[in-house]
């Protein structure tokens, strides 16, 4: 299963998304989400939303030295990354081959955050721009 | 990186005149006043000279959000206070978008700014740091919307920031004009742009980047009650009227009750009531739906304005731009506005310049009246010729406010008190304390309700909204009784900076158990005093400022127009102003010793 981007032209930037993903790792704030919600420049063109896609051929795993992300296989399909936090050395290299800038950093713990496509966040949208995959 | 409290201790101190920055512990503060409007008063008071001339450097500005900011939904707002330039009284304002989750996530509870920038600046204020940076090439910009874009690309942080900005009318300082936070929410009323101004202070970036640890113990509570408050806003029916038409829903139901002002109160019904309807709006105008920061609800509506050039076919601009219920009052009905193109229109002038769209719309229906009536003419208005339903004119109107360039516009600028006093028209220039009037002719309550009110506003205590559940009016000393209590519990609310709009949902019961659940132990009479007493204080600091209720002056227009129940009485109001001079005394003895 996947968190998939269904409509990002509903999102009106409530970021409960945001503070659901915090909560659901024990923290109460936007800066360490999994997801993020910004302005598409200007919040009169609407929003992004930002969170990783669960790549079939995850180039932050392929980029990690030391092993850290690894291919998250479901059914024999590769869908995303599992994080290694104790492996991290905290390099950055997998956020600057995710295109998608959806590797996020945690300043706190000076390492990524990954998500884990658990759907936490799907629940709190209050307007159907995120969905669960199967 | 540090972890930030869960609850706030700590107040920065930013001092503009010397670029120093430095910040206190203050428990006891916290404490006492809990946050949002308790610890901006508490704040204010300590640090302002009672008889400082508002525009000079010794003024003060506080923000102050609540300890449930960041923690729960719809607890979403910004409190500042200041002494305002408009009034010469406290200036207070509230102030959604991303403001009160960036000022909560930084970790500083209060944020005081003092003194005066040599040069224009802004401020960069993040967890542990606060930048000063150089404006001067953003001064003197002709719109709000450009120098947001602008310091969006120069500036990091994108998604967990605010963006709070003045715009000309900030720099000219206007006494009405408002600070712009994400180019839609406004610190609006009373001036606080015109303080900016003063201070050369263009505008603040906030970076929320700071995030709480939930202690272990509470996790289980804290995410139960959390899902409960998140359930209530999202599916009961107390939020929906706010997010599909929005308040603009009120334009049809106002006026066919007779309570719509229009053409500067001298009429409470519509004709063009259809075309500028919360229905039409949407049908035909409505373009995006934006939400403040942790709100679901969504209640910022945005109009699109398409506009074509002038013997250029088929070039067009597009503008968003917000509408709300207060602002088709004051931009539409109090003007004779006959659509929403020419609604859209108004505002767009008022947005780019950075003004208060209330006040600025009041000013705009007293210059038409008092040009009808010829108090003034031509000699004054210099280019535009102000009537019922012109937008274009009015659009040069607002202009000139803001640039000023004759004595007249120097009293626009400065609202319709100023204006009457020099000109006359007293009896048509709509202000109740030297604020300009908001959209409601519903009653007494809704006038006793903004000249009693601690700060002005007509969401102090709603008296709009007592009026409209009346069957029967009451004596003046029960109406008093009701305006004043729901004005104390609102305190509360507005102390936790918890918006307006989810009063229904923030109960006593529910504000109990958010705090319970992690580990805060209030009760429902304590969280009633904390209103009460805030209340107290917020009065004894106004009569401080020389607050008088010798001094209030009720425009006769709204004597003279019936209101929704009907002509109204001078010596009802008479009577309830003597019973709440001394009720309101007397709740300050009681509170403060
Ligand atoms: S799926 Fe889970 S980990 Fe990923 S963004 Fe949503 S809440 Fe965060
Ligand atoms: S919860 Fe939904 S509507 Fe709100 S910001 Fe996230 S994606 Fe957008």
């Amino acid at each position: 299963m996947r968190v998939a981007v269904k409509d990002s032209n509903r999102c009106v930037g409530c970021q409960s998304c945001m503070f659901a993903c915090a909560r659901r790792h024990g923290e109460i704030g936007v800066v360490n989400s999994r997801i993020r919600i910004k302005s598409a420049g200007g919040m009169e063109n609407g929003f992004e939303v930002i969170i990783c896609r669960a790549c079939e051929n995850p180039v932050c795993a392929e980029v990690c030295p030391t092993g850290a992300l690894e291919k998250r296989v479901i059914n024999g399909r590769v869908r995303g990354v599992i994080f290694h936090p104790e492996k991290c050395i905290g390099c950055k290299m997998c956020q600057q081959a995710c295109i998608i800038g959806a590797v996020f950093w945690s300043e706190h713990e000076n390492k990524p955050l990954i998500c884990e496509h658990c759907g936490y966040c799907v629940a709190f949208c209050p307007h159907g721009v995120l969905e669960i995959e199967r | 990186m540090e972890y930030i409290d869960l609850f706030p201790k700590k107040v920065l101190f930013i001092d503009l005149s010397t670029r120093k920055w430095w910040t206190e512990t203050r428990e006891d503060l916290f404490e006492n006043y809990l946050g949002g409007t308790g610890v901006a008063t508490k704040l204010l008071e300590e640090n302002l000279d009672p008889n400082c001339d508002p525009l000079s450097p010794d003024n003060v500005i506080i923000f102050a959000t609540g300890p449930l900011n960041a923690l729960y939904p719809v607890v979403s707002k910004t409190v500042a206070m200041f002494k305002s330039p408009h009034t010469g009284n406290i200036g207070e304002s509230h102030c959604g978008g991303r403001t009160s989750a960036a000022f909560r996530l930084t970790g500083y509870g209060a944020v005081v700014i003092k003194g005066k920038s040599d040069i224009p600046v802004y401020l960069v204020i993040s967890p542990n740091k606060v930048a000063f940076r150089d404006a001067r090439s953003i001064w003197g910009m002709r719109s709000t919307y450009t120098v947001g874009k602008i310091i969006r690309r120069a500036e990091r942080g994108a998604g967990i920031r605010t963006i709070m900005r003045i715009g000309r009318a900030g720099e000219k300082m206007v006494t009405y004009s408002s600070v712009v936070a994400e180019s839609y929410r406004h610190f609006g009323r009373l001036g606080l742009g015109a303080v900016f101004g003063s201070k050369n202070l263009k505008a603040i970036v906030v970076e929320g980047s700071g995030s709480i640890k939930i202690p272990e113990a509470f996790r289980r509570s804290y995410n139960k009650t959390y899902k409960k408050i998140y359930d209530l806003e999202v599916n009961s029916d107390l939020m929906k009227k706010y997010h599909d038409l929005g308040t603009p829903a009120n334009i049809l139901n106002l006026n066919k009750r007779g309570a719509l002002p229009s053409y500067n109160l001298k009429s409470t019904t519509y004709p063009f009531a259809e075309e500028l309807s919360g229905e039409k709006m949407a049908s035909d105008y409505l373009g995006r739906r934006l939400a403040c920061s942790h709100c679901p609800v969504a209640c910022i509506h945005l109009g699109i304005l398409r506009e074509s050039y002038e013997n250029e076919p088929y070039f067009y601009k597009t503008t968003y731009v917000s509408y709300d219920y207060e602002l088709i009052y004051s931009c539409g009905t109090m003007l004779g506005i006959k659509n929403g193109h020419d609604l859209l229109k108004v505002i767009d002038a008022i947005e780019v310049a950075g003004l208060d769209a209330m006040s600025g719309g009041v000013v705009l229906a007293w210059i038409t009246e008092a040009f009808e009536k010829g108090i003034i003419s031509e000699k004054e208005t210099l280019n535009a010729t102000p009537k019922w339903g012109e937008a274009d004119e009015y659009v040069k109107i607002i202009e000139n406010i803001v640039e000023q360039p004759n004595d007249f516009y120097k009293l626009a600028a400065r609202g319709v008190e100023s204006l009457s006093d020099y000109y006359g028209g007293k009896d048509f220039a709509l202000a109740f304390g030297k604020n300009e009037m908001p959209g409601y002719h519903t009653g007494y309550a809704a006038h006793l309700g903004w000249t009693l009110g601690a700060r002005h506003s007509h969401l102090d205590n709603a008296g709009y909204s007592i009026d409209q559940k009346l069957k029967e009016i009451p004596s003046p000393e029960e109406l008093v009784d009701k305006i004043i209590e729901e004005e104390c519990w609102r305190q509360l609310l507005t102390s936790l900076a918890i918006c307006l709009f989810a009063r229904g949902i923030y109960k006593p019961e529910i504000v109990a158990e958010a705090f319970n659940s992690l580990g805060k132990n209030l009760d429902e009479e304590q969280l009633r005093n904390f209103g009460r007493k805030i209340y107290a204080f917020k009065y004894h600091l106004k009569q401080k400022l020389g607050f008088s209720f010798d001094k209030l002056r009720i425009p006769e227009r709204i004597f003279e127009t019936p209101s929704m129940h009907g002509k109204l009485e001078k010596s009802y109001i008479d009577k309830a102003l003597k019973y709440a001079a001394d009720k309101i005394q007397g709740i300050i003895k009681q509170h403060l010793k």
